[in-house]
Formats: structure tokens, sequence, C-alpha cells
């Protein structure tokens, strides 16, 4: 599962890098605030444990071995934060130090295997292991689904990476440009491996280290992140947190520049762009000279007229100027995201609350 | 498979990791001509050719791009059986099994017919393999080249010059020093299995003792980072990570620096 540099386009890379830097910037952050001063040398131990446990032979059923991940003891252990940042770091050494993925598909490495991985993971553990006891056979259970699921889940990501890039990457001759195989070659050749022998590896691995570690270690399955607090335990600081601000601040009042753009985004029609001459003509300039519908589509007509936006284009009604509009819009998305946000934290905290200490 | 396979192909791998790192040393201390240069210049030169390289479509700026690696090799006094061994082969077996089937699935003009077979090389489908196979050996090799030549720390200082979180430097810089120190005890551990055990071990008995090694593992992890955490305090450590950063550029540097770029961007105005 591991990317070489060369079978994804620059675009695709780079995409994938600004995903898992934001993954990155946000587990970094949640870390911190959690261990403090521990996260360095926390981090750094389990990031070379997790980089040994990814060179073990996993024996599996058949007499056949694989190699696992480790994701899910990790994020187990450390929660989904600590697991994204220790499994990227062994992925980063794995590429830096001995060349086993590439350097341009770290990002999309890192979001495959120790963002989505550990998120997966660490979901469906706590899902399934939910109101159980630490000690429980369901802890195990959990665990094993929760490997196999993980890694089956970056494997999926990882095949639709690899199966966009004959669509989107071609020369005039149809030759593909990096990875040559389409979706519906790419997803069953990758996914018959990891639903056979990797996901097997991963859910072996992980519920026999939840098997061993009830038994012997049962502290490490509460989470080492609910350590106690160190003497020279270092808090966030305020200013990293307005510094977060400032920059939403500085998007927010960029949003006039989306005015710069001209016509409209591919497929992003409405009924009257469809039947404006005009429109029509740049519709049908847009997609290769294919000719546009001769009427608008009677399910886009009905279906249109379902809702009615608020703001539509980005203008409220009741303001003159779109570049305020555009900035009021987006005043008013931040507002109902951090509302949501707030909402959804409030429920979490409640639900944790409420569940019985394990 | 043979009873204990899977323990002896983890020790394989164990050892594996040592020599590679072992060799990484030695060709790191070669006087060559990456070994001079600036290890910021290494990074970013050599980051800037495998950019170049995995944006080009052209295979025979491609070809060329691994022409010029290899010239870089030999005036770094790397052997090529080392790159052949390490990368070349290795690429050729893995990047080829997985770019085969391309040859005759890629829609196209058909080239030619294997014969007892129905199956048709299209041109389209034979240049989309040779273009994957290339890239990717030209981007491995450039990616070894920068290994083998550069010691770690001095990779992770340049990465700290290039505006590289110092924790993400810290991390990666104790991860490379804990991940050989866990290596050698995992290889001990299962060593140590080895020699008291006698007859067949069971299916579910072999996998009950990879997960108690890895177990036994992550218990050792854990304690260890609390002492390497305790050691850091007893040397002040504040939560604030201090590097020091002391390369100096000099005149073959900046002109190291210079063709590394110019390189790059003839390769991707040539190349696209």
């Amino acid at each position: 599962m591991h990317i070489p540099d060369g079978y994804l386009s620059p675009s695709t890379c780079a995409t994938l890098y600004a995903f898992a830097a934001s993954g990155w910037y946000s587990a970094l952050r949640r870390v911190k605030r959690m261990l403090a001063s521990r996260t360095i040398p926390l981090i750094s131990v389990f990031a070379a444990f997790s980089f040994v446990v990814m060179m073990f032979n996993i024996p599996l059923p058949g007499g056949t071995t694989g190699h696992a991940l480790g994701v899910t003891v990790a994020a187990i252990v450390l929660g989904p934060s600590g697991s994204i940042l220790a499994v990227s770091i062994a992925l980063s050494i794995q590429a830096l130090f001995f060349g086993d993925g590439g350097i341009t598909t770290l990002g999309a490495n890192c979001f495959n295997m120790a963002i989505v991985g550990s998120v997966v993971a660490y979901g469906v553990y706590r899902l399934l292991s939910a109101r159980a006891e630490v000690k429980s056979r369901r802890r195990v259970l959990a665990a094993a689904v929760a490997g196999y699921v993980a890694i089956n889940t970056a494997a999926l990501l990882t095949a639709f990476e690899f199966g966009i890039q004959p669509t989107l990457f071609h020369d005039a001759s149809g030759m593909p440009l990096y990875a040559p195989y389409p979706l519906h070659v790419a997803i069953p050749a990758m996914m018959i491996g990891h639903l056979t022998f990797a996901g097997l590896a991963e859910a072996a691995i992980s519920a026999g280290m939840v098997s061993y570690l009830q038994h012997a270690d049962i502290g490490l399955l509460r989470g080492v992140r609910d350590g106690p607090p160190t003497p020279l335990a270092v808090t966030v600081q305020p200013s990293s947190s307005m510094r977060l601000w400032w920059v939403v601040g500085v998007l927010m009042l960029c949003t006039p520049l989306g005015i710069l753009a001209a016509g409209t985004a591919w497929g992003e029609w409405s009924s009257a762009d469809l039947a404006k001459p005009a429109s029509r003509a740049q519709i049908e300039a847009a997609s290769g000279n294919h000719a546009a519908p001769s009427s608008v589509p009677a399910g886009l007509r009905k279906l249109s007229a379902l809702w009615t936006a608020p703001f539509p284009g980005y203008a409220p009604r009741f303001v003159k100027s779109t570049a305020f509009g555009y900035v009021l819009s987006a005043m008013f998305s931040v507002g109902l995201f951090l509302l949501g946000a707030l909402v959804a934290s409030r429920l979490v905290r409640r639900t944790q609350a409420q569940e019985p200490p394990s | 498979m043979s009873q204990h396979s899977f323990v002896e192909s983890t020790l394989r791998g164990f050892a594996r990791a040592f020599s590679q790192a072992l060799i990484s040393e030695k060709a790191a201390n070669q006087p060559g001509l990456l070994q001079r240069l600036d290890p910021r210049v290494r990074v970013v030169g050599i980051l800037a050719l495998v950019i170049s390289v995995v944006l080009c479509h052209r295979l025979s700026v491609i070809a060329a791009g691994l022409a010029l690696t290899v010239v870089i090799a030999l005036a770094s006094r790397l052997s090529l059986w080392l790159l052949a061994t390490r990368i070349w082969f290795v690429v050729l077996g893995f990047t080829g099994f997985i770019a085969l089937p391309a040859l005759f699935v890629t829609p196209g003009s058909p080239l030619f017919l294997v014969p007892g077979v129905h199956l048709s090389v299209s041109v389209q489908g034979l240049r989309a393999a040779v273009l994957l196979i290339l890239r990717v050996e030209t981007a491995a090799t450039l990616t070894t080249l920068l290994m083998l030549c550069t010691p770690w720390a001095h990779i992770l200082k340049a990465l700290r010059s290039l505006h590289l979180p110092a924790e993400i430097v810290t991390m990666l810089a104790m991860t490379h020093r804990y991940v050989f120190l866990l290596i050698e005890t995992a290889n001990q551990m299962f060593e140590s299995r080895q020699s008291r055990t006698v007859g067949e071990l069971s299916g579910t008995e072999k996998r009950r003792m990879t997960a108690r090694t890895a177990g036994v593992l992550l218990s050792k992890s854990v304690e260890l980072s609390h002492e390497v955490y305790l050691a850091m305090l007893s040397r002040g450590f504040d939560g604030e990570v201090q590097l020091l950063a002391d390369f100096r550029m000099k005149a073959l540097d900046y002109f190291a620096l210079t063709a590394f770029l110019f390189a790059s961007c003839l390769a991707v105005w040539t190349g696209l």
C-alpha cells in the first residue's frame, strides 16, 4: 500500500499533501494539549514501535504470512491524534531512510494509512467496544474488526487514487501518464490482496495485542493519553488559536476573489443557464462542443424548484455590493460551522460523561 | 511453510534494515560529489529533480534524467551494482509486475499480437508501461542517492533549515534512533523464542507468539518513552525544541544548487 513516486500525478500528490497537512496540524495541536511536553518522546518511541511492528511477518491461516500496519493498536492506545502522528512519522522514516514509499507520495501514504486508517480504526473500535469492560472478549473482537476495516478502507482509498489517474491524466492518444489502470481494474486488484491477506494480518495482530494487553498491561488499554500530568507540562498558548482565527478572517476577506472567475463551474448549471442561448453556448464550449439538451431536463426543472437558497449565488438579496455579499456569506457559513461544531462537541462530551468508567 | 520461516523472515528483515543503515553510513563518508555539497543543497536539489521527473511525460527526458542520476551516482563513488540490487531490480520486479497487464488492457492501436493467446499489445499500453517503470526507477534512484550520500542527522538539519517544524524534526530524529534499539530488542525476543521452540507450532500458536512479542515490545516502548522523557527533563527540556544549524554554503554549493534547479526546470520545460 506504500505508493512509490511516479504512480500519482503531481496534482493528486499536492491535493493529498494538503489533506494530510491539515490532519497533521490538528493532530499535533490535540496531542500537545493532552500530553504537553511528553508529546515528543512518547510519539517518537511509539513511531519507532509502529515501524518495527510493520516489519513483523504475521502467520496467517493457510500457511502464508502478511505484514500489518499496527495502526489499530496505535489508535487504541494513543487515540486517533497520537496514532496519526506516530504512524505518519514511521511512514516518513520508511520513505526517507529506507526508500519504502515515495517522497512526492508521502502525503498520500500518510493520508491513506495514518490519517484515515487511525480515524477508522479508532471509530470502529469505540463503536464495537462501547460500554464493554476493559477485559471483555468484545474488545478483542472489536480490535480485530477495527484492524480489518481500517486496512481495507486505506486500501480502497489507495485504489481510488490509482484508479482516477488514467481518467484524469492521459495524453492526446489516450496513453495513461501515471498509474495505468481505471477504477474497475484498480479497485478489485487492490482489494483482493487486502481483503484476504493484509486485512487479516492487521486483524490478527490487533486482536492478539489487545488480548495480550488485557492480561499483561491493562493500563495501556485505558490509554497512555490519560497519563498523569507532568511537572513541567506546557499548556497550549492562547496565541496559537488566535493565529487560526486570523487565518479564517483573512480567508473570509479573500472570498470576493471568487467574483474574478468567469462563467459557471462545469456541471453546476441551473435551469436558467440551460434556457439562455448565451449560457448554452458557454456550456457547449466547456463540454468539448457536445450539444446541450434541447430543453431544460424535466427532472432538473422539478427538483430545482424544491429549495430556494437564502443567499443564492453567495449574494443575499438585501445586499447591493457583490463583494460585500461574498464576505457576508462567508461570515454566515463560518458561524453555522461553529454552531454545528459547538453542538457536536457538547453532545460528545455528554455521551462521554454518561459512559461508565472502564 | 517451514517450521519457523515466519520468524526467520522477520529476522532477515531486521538484518536487512541494519545492513542498509550500515551501507548508507559507509557511503555517506565517501569523498564523492554529493557528499561534498551542503546537505540543504542535496535535499533541495534532489527534491527538485524528483518533482520534475514526476511532472515529465516524455520518455526521452525521463531517460536523460536517469542517465544524469547515474552520472551523479558515479561521481559520488557509489557502486552501480549497489544501486542495481537495492533499487533497479526491486523496482523492475515490483513496478514491472504491476505495469505488465497495462500492455494488454490499455486501449489503443494494436502493435503486435501475442502468438498462442488472443492478446494484442497496444502502442499506448507499451508506452504507458515503459513510462511508469522508467519514472519510478528514476525517482527511486534519486531518493536513494540522497539517502546513501547524506547522514540522517544532516537530512533532518536540512529539513529544519527549510522550516519543517522543530517538533517534527526532533520526532523524526528520535524515532530513527529508537527504531534500531527496538529492532535489536525484537530481534533478541524472536531469537530467544526460536531457540526455545522444539517441534511444530500450530498456526494459532504462531500468531499468539507474534502478538505477544509485539505486546511486550509495546509495553517496553511506553516504558522507554517515560525514561527518555525523564532524561530529557533532567537535561532541562521544557517543551521547546532547540536545534543547531551550522551549515555554511560555499561557492561549489551555489553552483550545484543552480545546476540542480536548471536541470529540473529544463526537464519540466522539455518533458511536458
